[in-house]
């Protein structure tokens, strides 16, 4: 993995010091919480309901081994001793004290981490597939055209006071694992017919209030002129996005107001005027970060394993292995996905030693390695089969082997009103207790690939439109009510839910979600996902099993 | 006269502003003026015609494109951040210092706060009607805060990645 060499490890110091003294201000009183703000906020600090929230930026999800003991040791030291995943695979510390987060960003930065623009209206952490390096059907490794933009977008100064918030994904498999359609700029790295790369760059998609899917604004842009073109999107949004209404002020509105080839009209004048050389990466830049990339050393190994195998006559390994291990592109790895959804928890939480057991897993099995997704879980990305069962092994004893990838308690939930100052109710008891309900891992098989995505706000933090199932929380004069949608997804055909009907009470949501399975389970033919089956029934027969009982 | 900083490229100074910002409502005093792009439309040839220097303010929602033409003629081009947060201005200073090759003064006016001096100076911007008080000294150290830069701007500071092949070819 790309390792900070000097300038990187300098400009993550002056950072430090920059905001050390930014603190040292407030503290004494020179700053009042106010004046305070506008900077606590570009440094990922956020006042929350009950303490200070710091967000550490995870740049792509990957980690290394002494990276996560690093953020062991900071939630043990200066938090409660957990921290949140969160779906821009962010760690979030919830309960910081003001005067501890100098110190955790020079602890940070010891390891090559920050939390530099994890807020603010600028550039933010820049997401990407995280089987990248693993998965066999990549056109390239998307985590060097990730780590150039994490460094073209660091302090860029014109693209720091934007009209709101900016999110890139990028993925470079044609399974889209990143959710590049529901993002500011959502890159797509693939060859064109003449075998050449290209980004297809899709603009506008986001989640929020006013929910869109990005349109294609570009289908192949040669892969040298990424920041060149970027920068003119960028600066197309920067002039002329709205500032006035704080609920249309990102790009998607600039997008659907212009439409997306009046948009891309703009983005390619710019871009005409531009001189490209000046902003582009040189190749020996690429080169430089592309060699911090490269295949670490595999084994030649057979394509199948006799210990791997054998192993799977344990029915409840076995059911591990059909749920969260993954064919690896070299032969004789595997990539295994660590769940953070073990029912009754709440989801994307991980305790100190959790992560320390993990990091311990990715030193001695994974190549050092450890990525976060953006559903709240983690990944091993290259386990040799034959160590396969020897990490379930040491996963299960740190509680970390819920057998539950991409099934119905693989719930990605935002913190909510129990953290959150933006939240109108609660997500993760909401989550907890629909977990609670198929914690028999063979219902929730039985049950198979269901999506559910819970937000505690129309900030949709928690993804909710694009949830199989979708759960928004919502306030009715003062309770927590919660509004269902069916038939979204973030995967490559992507689509937003459809409403279900009215707001269900917040003790009711379990019951709802149960009565879908049960009209999804009666509807089902030849092994159909919850999606298929909904794409091909609409909401009849869902919307009666729920409101039934209310006619 | 109201005092204004001003960065040399390497230094931040107090000046003293020969300048009269004039809002559209006054009449144009004697000296060097700021008018907004309006006035500037209809009385910019006058102006400029009684031998003083002139200087254009641009708000956030008008286009630097449209002073263009002008811009040999102008002293000062002021762009206004009527809130810090609205960035708009940082787009235009790039645009008036890298594509029109503007050498006059540009200065940042409105909400101008310490911790925006390191991104204004990289978009070209070299004079500061500053809302919070900083001193020179401060805004000398805020501006020098970081020793590398990951991106071209209008500032000439060489990015990381010239810096890396020195750094290669030093060792080479």
């Amino acid at each position: 993995m790309y390792r900070y060499d000097t300038i990187d490890k300098e400009m993550l110091a002056d950072r430090v010091a920059e905001f050390r003294e930014q603190c040292a201000r407030r503290l004494s009183g020179e700053l009042t919480e106010d004046q305070f703000k506008r900077i606590r906020l570009m440094n990922g600090l956020y006042l929350q309901l009950h303490a200070y929230m710091l967000r550490v930026a995870i740049p792509y999800g990957a980690l290394t081994s002494s990276q996560l003991r690093k953020l062991a040791f900071i939630a043990r030291t200066y938090d409660k001793g957990y921290g949140h995943f969160t779906t821009r695979t962010n760690l979030q510390l919830h309960w910081i004290k003001l005067k501890d987060a100098p110190d955790i960003l020079e602890h940070l930065a010891e390891v090559g981490m920050h939390a530099i623009q994890t807020s603010g209206n600028d550039i933010r952490n820049i997401t990407a597939d995280p089987h990248a390096g693993a998965n066999a059907d990549e056109v390239d490794d998307p985590r060097i055209w990730a780590e150039a933009l994490r460094q073209w977008s660091t302090f860029h100064p014109e693209f720091s006071f934007l009209p709101r918030k900016f999110k890139i994904a990028l993925t470079a498999s044609p399974k889209d694992r990143a959710a590049t359609k529901v993002y500011d700029i959502g890159l797509r790295l693939h060859r064109n017919d003449d075998g050449e790369l290209g980004f297809e760059v899709l603009v506008g998609g986001g989640l929020g209030r006013t929910p869109y899917l990005g349109p294609t604004i570009r289908q192949h842009l040669p892969v040298r002129h990424l920041l060149s073109y970027l920068q003119a999107i960028l600066r197309v949004y920067n002039r002329y996005g709205r500032r006035d209404n704080i609920w249309k002020a990102r790009i998607k509105v600039l997008v659907a107001s212009l439409g997306a080839e009046g948009f891309a009209r703009e983005v390619e004048a710019e871009w005409d005027t531009t001189d490209n050389a000046l902003v582009d990466l040189p190749d020996t830049e690429l080169a430089r970060i592309r060699a911090g990339f490269a295949p670490r050393d595999f084994e030649k190994l057979p394509a199948t394993s006799g210990v791997f195998e054998a192993a799977k006559k344990d029915p409840a390994f076995a059911r591990f292995v059909r749920n969260n291990v993954k064919p690896h592109k070299i032969p004789g790895y595997a990539i295994v996905d660590v769940s953070l959804k073990k029912p009754g928890e709440t989801p994307g939480d991980c305790s100190a030693e959790q992560m320390e057991a993990l990091a311990d897993l990715g030193e001695r099995h994974s190549q050092d390695e450890i990525r976060v997704s953006y559903e709240q879980n983690l990944i091993l990305p290259h386990v040799k089969l034959d160590d396969v069962h020897a990490v379930w092994k040491a996963l299960d004893t740190a509680e970390l082997a819920t057998p539950n990838h991409g099934l119905i308690t693989d719930i990605i939930a935002c913190p909510g009103l129990d953290y959150c100052a933006l939240a109108n109710a609660r997500a993760i008891p909401i989550a907890q207790a629909i977990a609670l309900k198929f914690a028999d891992p063979e219902l929730a098989e039985k049950v198979g690939e269901l999506g559910i995505k819970i937000s505690g706000c129309i900030n949709a933090c928690g993804h909710h439109h694009v949830g199989a199932i979708g759960i928004l929380g919502v306030d009715k004069k003062g309770e927590e009510f919660y509004q269902l949608t069916l038939g979204g997804s973030a995967e490559a055909e992507a689509s937003l839910g459809q409403a279900l009907g009215p707001a269900i009470a917040a003790d009711k949501v379990a019951d709802a979600v149960d009565h879908l399975v049960d009209a999804y389970l009666r509807e089902r033919k030849d092994g159909e996902r919850f999606l298929d089956t909904f794409r091909r029934t609409g909401l009849a027969p869902f919307k009666e099993a729920v409101y039934a009982d209310a006619h | 006269m109201p005092t204004l900083i001003k960065w040399t490229g390497q230094d931040a100074q107090a000046v003293e502003d020969p300048y009269t910002w004039v809002p559209d409502e006054n009449h144009v005093p004697r000296g060097d003026v700021i008018v907004s792009l309006q006035r500037f439309q209809s009385e910019g040839h006058r102006l400029l015609a009684e031998g003083r220097n002139v200087g254009v303010r641009i708000e956030p929602n008008e286009q630097v494109e449209d002073l263009a033409a002008d811009l040999p003629k102008l002293s000062v081009v002021a762009l206004a951040f009527p809130k810090f947060l609205q960035g708009q201005a940082y787009s235009s200073a790039r645009i008036l210092r890298e594509r029109y090759h503007f050498e006059g003064e540009l200065r940042a006016v409105g909400d101008i706060l310490r911790e925006q001096a390191g991104f204004m100076v990289r978009c070209g911007i070299d004079a500061f009607e500053v809302a919070d008080g900083s001193s020179p000294e401060q805004w000398r150290h805020v501006v020098g805060r970081f020793r590398h830069v990951y991106q071209r701007a209008a500032d000439g500071r060489e990015p990381a990645f010239v810096e890396r092949t020195s750094f290669a070819q030093g060792a080479s």
